[in-house]
């Protein structure tokens, strides 16, 4: 009886690099911060980095999930432009109308988007690239291509208000953030979903209903990428359907990978993508407070990725 | 004069000291059996001798040389070819493009030869057996084909050594036949052959020497002739001769009563073009082997009552409740559970943990008010990992960090827990240790007494009738017989095959 | 001792045809039903314009192909692309040829850094590119003041290569026709060709059979940074200026171009004259959407939007007639 697998470390868990690296960098930016960063430490600070980092986190999550099933989903921003296109279209009816609509808009994207993916066959990101390209044009189209100002106050409590001292916008962040946990942990949903990504055809001959589990992420994921869109439409105050969520995309995506989930499916990690968004979240702050221009940001940014990826690579060999 | 030496090597992975200080010679026109349990190094080595992997110490001589290979393509620069237990070429690509790739023929403009290619393809493969459109997509082949066209490869580039990784696990026995004619022209030409099997017959067949692998290290080498089956099955082992060779019960336990009600009847099965109007029946405690030859549609009929292949016509009925129209979940949930042929990409989930992957399949029922309840997910491990003697340090390590047997017991665990009234089993032992085989088939063995229908899909004919009450006998997807009673042996199993292939 | 050959091949190569052809049938189709319905559709100019405007968005696709084929992605070429055109703008001031190289021997480092990263540490190439996507638009934005910069070109020769013609037909098609015709055969008759396939067709098998893996991933990326750098280059010469605001968005066109072009997005298996006929597919509809005029200009990402779903959606059960039909 052989017992070389038995003892055979697990490289994986052994390398604490992926899995707690974005929190040691996010203590290390604090620290610089707190050091060389004055009004560093202001609630106020605290409060903008937080509202800016909402509407990434719960997209991010989002595409955790959907990561989670060795899928991608780069419809996200046009999702988010849909929702905020439907909004000023709604408000008449309601701030609820408004609020059911634009989060039905994410539905629909979802179902078609879950359909591609699991009933055509497409490769995910083939299936959301369709959306991509096409949602944020309908987008535009539907809301005559302008910008629109919002004056509903309860609308715009959601943008602004606070509630404990704590704005709203932070609160539904924080709830998403443990529904998500949630799901992941303790349904059934959850459990199947990981397992569809670690192995789909494993997942299929053991009974699994595959399919549903896939379009069940697909909106999932599109209903959070709504959400955040109407919330950003609340805190900025006004509708641009070509200007809501462009490139969320990828910042959703560096936050998850940042945040070690695995691009190959099988694991998310929910609090990682939280840190992730933080972490980038911090990295923009502190470059736009030491008054360096976007474009290092970017290559800043780029790197970050580059980084987080190459720790959580999957061993080749073996 | 020695064509190839290994002096000394190891090779060490991060915890595990995959070789250890093994030494071996392999002579020109040899055919040398390199053989060893599942993680016995066999595979280590290979890589180290094809360049895949650097060794960690020892020497690696060549005709005499010190040789170091970089990287696959610098060993096989210098004459060592290997051809893989799953064929390693392109399917998408033709077949002339396959043997060429990589060296093909240009003309004087520094552009591919396409007719030349064509034309030589042709011939080479006539050499092998093969008669085929080279032109067409190699995926289009027939797996024994595809796998000559391996072998073609291999031997093409003045190849001094070939190193055959089971060869023969995918061929159906007249392509063996074909092979074996080849390792004999191989073997007159001078070219030195590994060759590694977990088939005792064949290694006595076509080797002259044997060296076997142990944890790491070198046990013995020698010349096959002087070494006695029990001898190398114990020196493999490491241990005596024991209890574990009896797994199966004696094969004359008599058939289960005919009254009883078949707990899975298949009537009519048909998908075109692979299976046509299959139709057998399966009693409570009975195990029915499917036999046949490979790609006479056994794996197919298996993923077809599992609800994995689309079906045409025909019905599936389990227990006395029909089975609608294809679909996994309504088998499962019928009570059907379909362990398939590859345990990696079809079986386990390797990243989730042993726990994760035995409760699967019946979340939904372990849960407490919609939620998934780890207290009810334990009850049912605990079980299981000990019935199964499932090894591991605990319920949350991955599965892909396993060894093979212990995969297998996992995949096994999860379908045991659905309850299932037909188990369908495909190739359940292959790839597995000799130890946890032994298991395997036992554990088949008291399924069968417990009530379970079972369907056995094995290419090993001893396993096939030794583990087997009855053996339907397929050809080109339809029953072209059914061995019962003493006509379960080898011999039978045989004869209707061929009996079939001469009809033809 | 002749062994079980070839399975039946059925009506399975039908479907082959369709999938490998389909997107030229749909050209034709679009093409003679717009001859027939747009009088402006039917001059010589406006089909000089359609060519002249696919130009860029070809050689970018073009080196896309060879990505997609040996199972990768290049999602740097919109950056790439934009990079390229202000580079080129800003050399142009020391001659035309400064011009040309400037952007190439860039955009040329960045593919070999994608290649490099790609073929070396094994990240997925989805998630390299993007960064590569993110650094490259920052480098751009540096050297251009944020974007507020825009250079204009300075040398006379090289704006004459992009606004410039020969037999009535525009410098950069006869570029880029040249170079299709080059990569057809690089990727059809040479052995870098066959790698390309053998890697995204099984990429183990490739390394098995000892093909030089990572440098001809190296190799795609270089290609794709440097078709993309020139497409740039090509644009800024078109425009006069290197604008520092189009092209995102342009790998995304690109991919699709590819896709509907009959490529499999899976690797192994596409075909250039494909590409071509999905680039100038995405092309005429946009013309043709600018011919009716009155439409919305958004309308025209719906539409290559829904076209890309159909289109993909088509090929998957196209692909699949023919595995079921020839196995």
């Amino acid at each position: 009886m052989t017992t070389e697998a038995l003892t055979r470390p697990r490289a994986f868990s052994a390398s604490w690099l992926p899995r707690y690296g974005v929190y040691a960098a996010i203590l290390l930016l604090i620290v610089f911060n707190i050091a060389f960063t004055p009004y560093f430490l202001t609630l106020s600070n605290l409060r903008i980095q937080l509202i800016q980092a909402a509407p990434v986190v719960i997209v991010a999550l989002g595409m955790a999930l959907v990561i989670g099933t060795e899928g991608i989903d780069l419809s996200v921003g046009s999702v988010m432009a849909l929702a905020a296109a439907f909004i000023p279209l709604y408000l008449g009816y309601g701030v609820i109308a408004a609020i059911v609509v634009s989060l039905l808009a994410g539905v629909a994207v979802g179902l078609i988007n879950g359909l591609l993916v699991a009933r055509v066959g497409l490769q995910p990101i083939v299936a959301t690239l369709a959306l991509f390209v096409g949602g944020r044009g309908l987008a535009v189209v539907i809301s005559g291509g302008r910008l629109r100002d919002i004056r509903n106050e309860d609308l715009l409590y959601l943008g602004s208000g606070d509630l404990l001292g704590v704005p709203v916008l932070v609160w539904i962040a924080a709830l998403v953030v443990l529904v998500v946990a949630f799901v992941i942990r303790r349904t059934v949903f959850g459990r199947r979903l990981l397992a569809v990504g670690g192995n789909r055809p494993a997942a299929e001959l053991a009974g699994l209903p595959v399919k549903r589990v896939l379009i069940g992420v697909y909106v999932f994921c599109a209903v959070l990428a709504s959400i955040a869109g109407l919330l950003s439409v609340a805190r900025i105050q006004s509708s641009d359907a070509s200007a809501v969520g462009l490139l969320i995309e990828l910042s959703a995506i560096t936050a998850v990978v940042v945040g070690g989930t695995p691009l190959t499916g099988g694991r998310v990690r929910v609090l990682g993508t939280v840190a992730g968004a933080l972490l980038m979240q911090l990295v923009v702050a502190t470059m736009i407070k030491h008054d360096l221009p976007p474009s290092t940001t970017e290559m800043v940014q780029a790197v970050i990725i580059l980084l987080a990826v190459y720790v959580a690579r999957e061993r080749r060999t073996r | 004069m020695t064509l190839l030496e290994v002096a000394g090597v190891s090779k060490i992975f991060p915890g595990v000291r995959a070789l250890d200080g093994v030494s071996f010679t392999l002579r020109p026109g040899e055919v040398h059996a390199l053989v060893g349990e599942n993680g016995a190094g066999k595979s280590t080595l290979i890589k180290v001798l094809t360049g895949v992997y650097q060794p960690d110490g020892g020497e690696l001589r060549y005709q005499g040389e010190p040789a170091r290979f970089g990287t696959p393509l610098d060993a096989q620069r210098a004459g060592i070819s290997t051809i893989y237990q799953e064929v390693n070429l392109v399917p998408l690509m033709s077949v002339a493009h396959n043997l060429f790739l990589g060296r093909e023929p240009r003309n004087r403009f520094g552009l591919l030869d396409e007719t030349r290619m064509v034309r030589e393809a042709t011939e080479i493969l006539a050499g092998y057996g093969v008669r085929a459109d080279v032109r067409r997509r190699l995926g289009t082949l027939a797996l024994g084909a595809q796998q000559m066209v391996a072998l073609a490869r291999a031997v093409m580039i003045d190849a001094k050594v070939v190193v055959m990784d089971e060869p023969t696990s995918s061929l159906e026995p007249r392509e063996v036949e074909t092979l074996f004619g080849v390792i004999r022209d191989l073997h007159a030409r001078g070219i030195g052959i590994i060759y590694v099997s977990h088939r005792l017959d064949e290694l006595y067949q076509v080797c002259d020497a044997v060296t076997i692998l142990r944890d790491g290290r070198l046990v013995h080498t020698g010349r096959m002739a002087d070494l006695d089956r029990r001898k190398l099955v114990s020196l493999m082992l490491g241990r005596e001769f024991g209890a574990e060779f009896t797994g199966f019960k004696s094969a004359d336990d008599g058939p289960a009563p005919a009254g009883e009600r078949p707990v899975l009847r298949v009537t009519g099965l048909t998908s075109r073009p692979r299976l046509h109007d299959i139709s057998f029946e399966v009693r409570p405690g009975e195990v029915v082997g499917l036999g046949g030859l490979l790609g006479a549609g056994r794996s197919e009929t298996i993923k077809a009552i599992g609800g994995a292949y689309p079906i045409d016509s025909g019905e599936i009925e389990v227990d006395g409740v029909k089975l609608g129209r294809s679909g996994t979940v309504r088998a499962v949930r019928a009570g059907v559970a379909t362990q398939p042929e590859d345990r990696k990409a079809e079986g386990i989930v390797p990243g989730l943990s042993i726990r994760d992957n035995i409760a699967l399949a019946i979340l939904p029922r372990l849960t407490r008010m919609g939620l998934v309840s780890d207290k009810k997910i334990d009850e049912v491990v605990a079980t299981y990992m000990s019935r199964l003697r499932i090894k591991a340090a605990g319920p949350d390590q991955a599965v892909g960090d396993l060894s093979g047997g212990n995969q297998q017991k996992v995949l096994l665990a999860r379908l045991l827990a659905t309850d299932p009234k037909v188990l369908l089993l495909d190739e359940p032992t292959r790839g597995i240790d000799v130890g946890a085989k032994a298991e395997v088939q036992a554990l088949i063995d008291e399924l069968a007494a417990e009530g379970l229908g079972v369907v056995l899909v094995s290419s090993d004919a001893e396993e096939l009738v030794e583990g087997a009450d009855r053996v339907v006998v397929l050809r080109d997807g339809a029953v072209i017989g059914t061995l019962t009673g003493d006509r379960v042996t080898t011999e039978a199993l045989m004869a209707t095959i061929a009996e079939a292939a001469d009809d033809h | 001792m002749t062994m079980s050959v070839t399975l039946p091949a059925g009506p399975g190569r039908l479907a082959g045809v369709v999938q490998r052809q389909g997107a030229l049938a749909v050209l034709v189709t679009v093409v003679v039903i717009s001859l027939a319905t747009f009088p402006g559709f039917r001059s010589a100019d406006n089909a000089g314009t359609i060519l002249v405007a696919a130009a860029p968005p070809m050689l970018i696709a073009l080196g896309m192909t060879f990505v997609i084929i040996t199972g990768g992605i290049d999602l740097s070429v919109g950056s790439l692309y934009v990079l390229g055109g202000v580079v080129a703008a800003w050399a142009s001031q020391y001659g035309m040829l400064a011009a040309l190289a400037a952007p190439l021997l860039l955009c040329g480092a960045i593919g070999v850094l994608n290649g490099v990263l790609i073929a070396r540490t094994a990240m997925a190439p989805f998630i390299v590119t993007l960064a590569a996507l993110l650094g490259a638009r920052g480098l751009m934005r540096s050297i251009s003041d944020q974007g507020s910069t825009t250079y204009l070109v300075r040398s006379d020769a090289f704006h004459e290569l992009g606004t410039g013609s020969l037999f009535g037909v525009g410098y950069p098609v006869w570029l880029a026709a040249v170079l299709v015709g080059l990569g057809i055969l690089t990727l059809n008759r040479t052995r870098f060709g066959h790698a390309v396939h053998a890697i995204g067709g099984s990429e183990d098998a490739a390394a098995l059979m000892g093909l030089p893996v990572r440098r001809v991933k190296v190799w795609v990326y270089l290609l794709s940074g440097l078709l993309a750098g020139l497409a740039g280059a090509i644009n800024a010469a078109k425009l006069g200026s290197g604008v520092t605001v189009l092209g995102s968005g342009m790998e995304l066109d690109a991919i699709a171009a590819v896709v509907i072009g009959g490529t499999l997005l899976t690797g192994g298996s596409g075909s250039i004259a494909g590409t071509v006929a999905g680039v100038l597919l995405l092309g005429v509809i946009q013309n043709l959407i600018n011919q009716v005029g009155n439409v919305n200009s958004n309308w025209q990402q719906v539409i290559s939007g829904g076209f890309l779903a159909v289109v993909v959606v088509a090929q998957t059960y196209l692909v699949r007639a023919r595995r079921t039909h020839s196995p």
